[in-house]
């Protein structure tokens, strides 16, 4: 018979908390595997006390929600974690951003209220910051203008079945150009559809409709994730954990 | 401005190429020392991808030793793939370290660690992209001392018109004494040049340099003398032997990457040196003698290295670690001081018996157990005598039984195909060995799927070994042996599907065999396959053997040489072999007594063991064998 581990089951997670994060510098050229491996080992040496999967190779409770493609920074990517002993978040968001390279930052953490929903549902919209250096604004604010104008514009993408043609334009909700120490700046709102319309495939579509070339390799940041709403602003998805938290302690504060 | 960081011109050409991040650096542990803060600056360079390099613990040893001098500094290099190289070209970066993406060019020293034969190619590409002369004679006092070292530096040879020294053996203390004698050279104004700092380093113990050795060849193509053209310099170049190894707890702060690389574990090292006396197996004989770490060394490592990365897993990493004289002890006191804690212990020992299932039983207590990996290395037990790596068929299928009966699902075995004397049948016994494992395992375990898988690979002889004189089998050879055992393994299709067979074909075999026992004049042909486009030779994408003959064909005959002259011939006694003048502590004699011992099929003792003094390691190098047991224990863990 297959052997089964001895001992008791793992213990179950007792409480779990929200993470937001960026990745800077450098380390803009981390995949989503890289930053997994370096947050599971992270929290091995924050000590913190994971929450464990049963069986031989046990996994830590991690859930990750879409990252950032590689070669682009990020000031807000999110991650669920689930521990088998309760913590103080803001604790634990420290020790976690100490083991962390310099380069990754954990900039808040939640505790999950329970019936507030799961994060991934607080989640469909990203927004954009694309630099362009040696582009200027005279070239890319009419770029934006005759994209946000057309219907459809195709391009090409590369997926694991070779090239794609993909309308890159109904995920953009929003995008405007801007200029900062002659640098061309590119802020865009963008639905996260499937398949994935990613600031590089914005950019062939400017490409595409404008001929806009830029010279050298532009630079994107995400500077937020959330929920698009109709008025076109984007909703911190970690406010319903927090709204609630501060409305229970003031509950508490009241006995 | 020298030591200037490359990084806003390396950027944008990271923005456009494979995974990027093996180019950025800024690993957990990694150091970046202000340039002007030391005298000595060192690039190390382990010559293949980021991927394989980054997890070498020779160099990971070094670069914390150096960095721990307030008057050097260490960065990392390693091998830039193609799609990088070409636009590093394009652009006018030059190789750059990883640390402080400084200039390799800019570095007093570039230190490359040798594994394998197979990354030489890479080295001549790295000085390329430095803007380093190829040729360690056309460098000036302005260029760095390119140091070779780790296992294949004992035969430096085919790479000695590139290198300008190689340090035999451990490298903790030598990198020190160069350290000071390059700081003082320096200091005192750059006295006589480069030839000066180089003579001067000659006179370090452990370092050779090739240029004041000069090769004469016979009509027959041997070496006819090797004579010093200084005689300051020493007539035999000794190794350097690391004797306490709890005095060296390196690497302290093991590097983390980001990116995925070959060895996702920590590693502590139990012991260097090996004395099983195999007859094909270099790392054994010129890392004598036996030194090992005592349990409480070890544990100390195990504890410190986990809490500075953060890894899961702690591989017990030495060339046989099973002979460990606590290893019982070592295995049981760190799985009682880990369980429950979800890290997991590993020892990547190969040896065949019974004790080391137990071993791995200890390790995976409470982890899963799915393979096991066992190195009989000849497949028959003659062939098995002749390589001194004795063990019975009915021990070896009562081990592997053992290992199934106890929970492990996949057996792996190695072998090699192509030793010396071996005939077809030696290697047609892997199959009815592997056959009589199933049949055996799937009684003792009562499951059907138990998996075995074979993995062979072609001998290729190497320096200071008793197989240094034997004739390397041909691609051919290799590749028809390795046919008849796919076809008898495939025979009985209910057992053949439970084996699997892992093999390469026989020809980079000839090539790492060309470059192992070559000598200056193989130079020419590493230099003419690096021109025409070869690099990374120990991936099969990129190995190109077509163009390693047509190298050889065209650079060799105006020596009178060819491929086969220097892999397929078999050496006489008397020859002057091109390591001759590098000292391993092995005595040529009882080298030579061994080969023939081999041919005649006897074995000989462990030394750990039975104490003998023949190989002359002990007596040459005023060593001796440093083994425990110590009796110690370890400290239960204090939770902080
Ligand atoms: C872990 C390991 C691996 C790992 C990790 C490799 C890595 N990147 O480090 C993996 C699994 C990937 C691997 C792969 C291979 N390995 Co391996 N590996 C080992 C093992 C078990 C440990 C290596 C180690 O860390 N040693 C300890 C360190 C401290 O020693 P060291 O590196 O030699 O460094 C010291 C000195 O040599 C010196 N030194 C080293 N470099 C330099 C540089 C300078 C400038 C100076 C001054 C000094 C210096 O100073 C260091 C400190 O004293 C050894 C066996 C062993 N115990 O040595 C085999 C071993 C090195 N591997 C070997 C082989 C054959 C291979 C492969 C070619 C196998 C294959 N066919 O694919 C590949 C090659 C990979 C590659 N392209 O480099 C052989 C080498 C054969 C030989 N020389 O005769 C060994 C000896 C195993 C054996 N018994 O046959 N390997
Ligand atoms: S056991 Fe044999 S093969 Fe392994 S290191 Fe020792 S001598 Fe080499």
């Amino acid at each position: 018979m297959a052997r089964q581990p001895d001992g008791p089951p793992p213990p179950p997670t007792v409480q779990k908390l929200r993470i937001r994060y960026a990745k800077r510098g450098r380390l803009r050229f981390a995949s989503h595997r890289d930053l997994a491996r370096a947050l599971e080992r992270a929290l091995r040496r924050a000590r913190v006390p994971m929450a464990f999967s049963a069986g031989f190779s046990p996994h830590p409770k991690i859930s990750y929600l879409g990252a950032a493609p590689t070669g682009s920074a990020s000031e807000a990517e999110y991650v669920e974690i689930g521990l088998a002993e309760r913590c103080d978040p803001e604790a634990v968001r420290a020790a976690l951003d100490a083991a962390l390279p310099e380069d990754i930052a954990v900039l808040e953490c939640v505790e999950a209220v329970q019936g507030t929903g799961s994060l991934a549902d607080r989640i469909d919209t990203s927004v954009w910051r694309v630099e362009l250096p040696g582009v200027r604004l005279e070239e890319l604010a009419p770029a934006v203008e005759k994209f946000l104008a057309a219907d459809v514009v195709t391009v090409a993408k590369r997926t694991k079945n070779g090239l794609k043609d993909v309308d890159a334009r109904p995920a953009v909700a929003s995008a405007s150009a801007a200029e900062e120490a002659g640098c061309a700046i590119l802020h865009m709102v963008v639905r996260q559809v499937t398949p994935a319309v990613r600031p590089d495939d914005v950019l062939a579509a400017l490409a595409a409709v404008a001929d806009l070339r830029p010279p050298l390799p532009p630079r994107a940041v995400r500077e937020a994730q959330g929920r698009l709403d109709d008025t076109g602003t984007v909703a911190d998805p970690l406010g319903p954990d927090r709204a609630a938290r501060t409305r229970c302690q003031g509950e508490h504060a009241t006995v | 401005m020298t030591g200037e960081t490359l990084y806003p011109r390396l950027e944008p050409l990271l923005a456009q190429i494979q995974k990027p991040i093996q180019y950025v650096g800024g690993e957990l542990n990694a150091q970046t020392k202000p340039w002007e803060s030391a005298a000595v600056h060192w690039a190390l360079m382990y010559p293949d991808a980021y991927e394989v390099g980054l997890p070498n613990q020779g160099l990971m040893i070094l670069y914390e030793v150096l960095n721990e001098r307030p008057d050097a500094l260490a960065e990392r290099t390693y091998a830039v793939w193609p799609d990088l190289a070409a636009l590093m070209r394009e652009h006018g970066v030059p190789q750059f370290t990883v640390d402080g993406h400084r200039s390799v060019r800019d570095f007093d020293l570039l230190g490359v660690s040798f594994a394998t034969e197979l990354g030489y190619t890479n080295l001549l590409e790295a000085l390329d992209l430095a803007g380093v002369p190829l040729h360690a004679v056309d460098r000036d006092e302005t260029h760095p001392v390119v140091v070779a070292g780790g296992h294949a530096a004992f035969n430096p040879e085919p790479v000695a018109d590139f290198v300008d020294c190689a340090v035999l053996g451990d490298g903790e203390q030598a990198v020190g004494d160069i350290t000071d004698v390059v700081k003082a050279w320096k200091a005192q104004g750059r006295p006589g040049g480069r030839e000066e700092l180089l003579a001067r380093l000659s006179r370090v113990d452990g370092v050779y340099v090739p240029r004041f050795y000069a090769f004469s060849y016979g009509p027959d193509g041997t070496i006819a003398a090797v004579t010093r053209t200084r005689d300051d310099v020493p007539a035999k170049v000794g190794k350097r032997t690391v004797m306490d190894l709890d005095e060296w707890p390196y690497p302290k702060q093991p590097l983390v990457p980001l990116a995925e690389s070959v060895h996702e574990r920590m590693s502590v090292e139990i012991f260097r040196g090996c004395t099983r006396g195999c007859r094909f197996c270099q790392a054994g004989m010129i890392t004598r003698p036996v030194r090992e770490r005592t349990i409480t060394g070890i544990g100390s490592m195990v504890e410190q290295g986990l809490k500075a990365t953060g890894y899961e897993e702690v591989g017990l990493l030495s060339l046989s670690s099973a002979d460990h004289s606590e290893i019982g002890q070592v295995a049981k006191q760190l799985a009682d001081r880990y369980e429950g804690t979800n890290t997991s212990l590993s020892l990547p020992s190969t040896r065949v018996d019974a004790f080391n299932v137990t071993l791995a039983n200890e390790l995976s207590r409470n982890g899963r157990r799915s393979g096991l990996t066992f190195a009989p290395e000849g497949g028959s037990e003659r062939i098995r005598r002749v390589i001194n790596k004795t063990v019975s068929k009915e021990d070896l299928v009562r081990t592997v039984t053992t290992a199934y009966a106890n929970g492990w699902t996949q057996v792996k075995l190695y072998f090699m195909c192509g030793l010396p004397t071996e005939t077809d049948e030696d290697v047609l016994e892997i199959a009815e060995l592997a056959v009589e494992v199933i049949r055996a395992g799937r009684e003792a375990s009562g499951r059907k799927d138990i998996r075995c898988t074979v993995s062979i690979g072609g001998f290729v002889p190497k320096p200071h070994t008793p197989f240094q004189w034997a004739a390397q089998a041909s691609a051919d050879t290799i590749d028809s042996r390795l046919r008849l055992l796919r076809q008898a393994i495939n025979s009985d299709r209910r057992i053949g599907r439970s084996i699997g067979l892992r093999y390469h074909d026989g020809k980079p075999g000839v090539i790492e065999g060309l470059l192992s026992r070559g000598d200056r004049r193989v130079g020419r042909v590493i230099e003419r396959v690096w021109r025409e486009g070869g690099k990374f030779d120990g991936w099969s994408e990129h190995f190109s053997f077509e163009r390693w003959t047509q190298a050889a064909a065209e650079e060799l005959p105006a020596f009178g040489v060819d491929l086969d002259w220097f892999t397929t011939r078999e050496r006489t006694e008397q020859e002057i072999l091109p390591w001759d003048h590098l000292d391993s502590g092995l005595d040529k004699e009882w080298l030579w007594e061994d080969w023939q011992e081999a041919l005649s099929e006897e074995e000989v003792a462990d030394c750990r063991w039975t104490p003998c003094y023949d190989c002359g390691v002990c007596p040459t190098m005023g060593t001796d064998i440093q083994i425990g047991p110590t009796g110690r224990s370890l400290l239960p863990l204090t939770v902080v």
